[in-house]
């Protein structure tokens, strides 16, 4: 675990949570959120756990953005905030 | 200067759980669209088990996988060496769990958009108080 | 609404704050998660299971019970997605898009009528159809196969590396689901119907339970995979392991079922029809 980097991916994963809920677009949110996830799986990895990173990879990232597209994709991508 | 630089070192992951966690929970409670609720909600899963993971690390310690363990197997096995596993068993069926919530609570949107045709929660609620009582209480057969 | 969730935002997150210092140092090995419990499974799991990855080993055998209905709880998910959303009523839609594949003529077809649908020369699209990009359709049916066998390495390998039920689960799902996004969602579910999902996803958690229950049969506890040694070849440590593999088997099956069969519903909204 090498703390320097640790430090730059946690900025980088509140720094995208963070523009997850204040984008005015579904789409986008979505898309940012994938990000996130993305971000976590590397930290985890870092961190050691790798089977949870595994799973985050492809659960996170992959599926439940798609499911988030989806579902975008059904309804609207209009947001007021 | 030393002590704090240890301090942060020490304590940096925890931080940036608690960040997570009202980052999630602010999305919960003032965004007021649907979709973004559940965003929140997810950030905040994740989160808790970022929590979970960082209880976990060791320092100085590998993956938990025992290296040549079927070899000629006479080396004894320190449980200081590897990571501790229990945290990460617990986590990635949280995470699987939490896609099929996902799926519900996407669902549960959809569902509330055909009925309403907005995502937003104060047209919703405005929506229902136009109408009138006994319309609301039966509104459910047509949907 | 806005201010006042700030505010209590940030009073829970003070909370939370003046308690961090409380918490054990990061990566202390002396932390009181690191020295109870799971120094045992550490040190014991590969004479136990024979199986050197311990998260796998605890998943799937020392915690068996919790991954058991960890699993049930996913199929009910699908099953509430199914619920929620799925139209079962079969009013036909508006207007139906037919395109002749020879000349790339669009028809539409009013309400009521319908072209029969083992026609070789139209082909049924969806109202927001565009044409399809050929390097899209041909890169996916390229990967499609290869994402597929990877998945199978991940389930089957789970015990030497990172990997398992889940993780291969959801990737295998995740192919189908990319083929139902590069091509449309009929042609995926001609392929694989929501009927075959809806049974696949069940069997996945009856495979899980039905081990459970064969280890009771062969006179043990539930779910104590070692009386699978009585088949004739295995000694009580590697019928653990075989016993892990079939669950996590179970557990493959049933995620990647669900994983689809709630993108069908969320991409079709409950119709069935016309896809993402």
């Amino acid at each position: 675990m090498i703390w320097q980097l640790d430090l730059i991916i946690l900025l980088m994963v509140v720094i995208c949570g963070i523009s997850a809920i204040s984008i005015r677009d579904l789409l986008g949110s979505a898309i940012m959120f994938g990000a996130y996830s993305f971000m976590m799986c590397l930290l985890w990895s870092i961190m050691g756990a790798v089977d949870v990173s595994f799973t985050e990879a492809s659960v996170g990232a992959g599926v439940s953005t798609v499911f988030f597209v989806a579902a975008v994709f059904r309804t609207t991508r209009r947001t007021r905030d | 200067m030393e002590a704090i630089t240890t301090l942060i070192i020490a304590k940096y992951n925890y931080w940036a759980v608690i960040l997570l966690i009202v980052i999630g929970l602010y999305a919960m409670i003032a965004k007021k669209n649907l979709v973004k609720k559940i965003i929140g909600m997810n950030i905040f899963q994740t989160a808790i088990i970022l929590f979970y993971v960082s209880i976990g690390a060791k320092r100085g310690a590998t993956l938990p996988i025992i290296v040549h363990a079927h070899g000629d197997a006479a080396h004894a096995i320190h449980a200081a060496d590897y990571i501790n596993p229990l945290p990460h068993v617990l986590m990635l069926t949280a995470i699987v769990v939490s896609v099929a919530t996902l799926g519900v609570a996407l669902a549960l949107a959809m569902k509330i958009y055909f009925h309403y045709g907005t995502l937003e929660e104060d047209e919703i609620q405005k929506k229902i108080m136009d109408r009138e009582p006994d319309k609301v209480a039966t509104s459910g057969e047509h949907l | 609404m806005k201010r006042l969730g700030l505010i209590a935002i940030m009073v829970f997150g003070g909370l939370l704050f003046s308690i961090s210092f409380e918490l054990p140092d990061l990566g202390d090995a002396r932390s009181p998660a690191s020295t109870h419990v799971s120094p045992y499974y550490i040190e014991q799991a590969i004479h136990d299971t024979s199986v050197p990855n311990v998260v796998t080993a605890i998943l799937a055998d020392y915690r068996g019970y919790d991954t058991l209905f960890e699993t049930a709880v996913i199929f009910s998910a699908g099953l509430a997605c199914f619920f929620l959303l799925r139209i079962t009523d079969r009013k036909a839609p508006k207007a139906r898009f037919y395109r002749h594949l020879a000349t790339g003529l669009t028809l539409r077809v009013e309400k009521g009528g319908r072209l029969p649908e083992d026609t070789k020369e139209f082909e049924r699209i969806d109202s927001a159809w565009v044409p399809s990009d050929v390097i899209i359709n041909m890169t996916c049916r390229l990967v499609v196969p290869f994402i597929q066998l990877f998945a199978l390495y991940v389930i089957a390998h789970g015990h030497h590396s990172p990997g398992g039920g889940f993780q291969g689960g959801v990737i295998f799902g995740a192919a189908i689901i990319l083929y139902a996004i590069s091509n449309n969602l009929r042609r995926t579910l001609r392929r694989t119907s929501e009927r075959t999902s809806a049974l696949l996803g069940s069997g996945g958690v009856i495979i899980y339970l039905g081990t459970g229950l064969l280890c009771i049969l062969l006179g043990a506890g539930f779910l104590n995979y070692s009386s699978l040694s009585l088949v004739p070849g295995l000694d009580p440590v590697s019928a653990r392991s075989y016993g892990i593999l079939i669950v996590e088997i179970g557990v493959g099956i049933a995620v990647t079922a669900v994983m689809v069969w709630i993108y069908y519903n969320l991409a079709s909204a409950g119709k069935l029809d016309e896809g993402l």
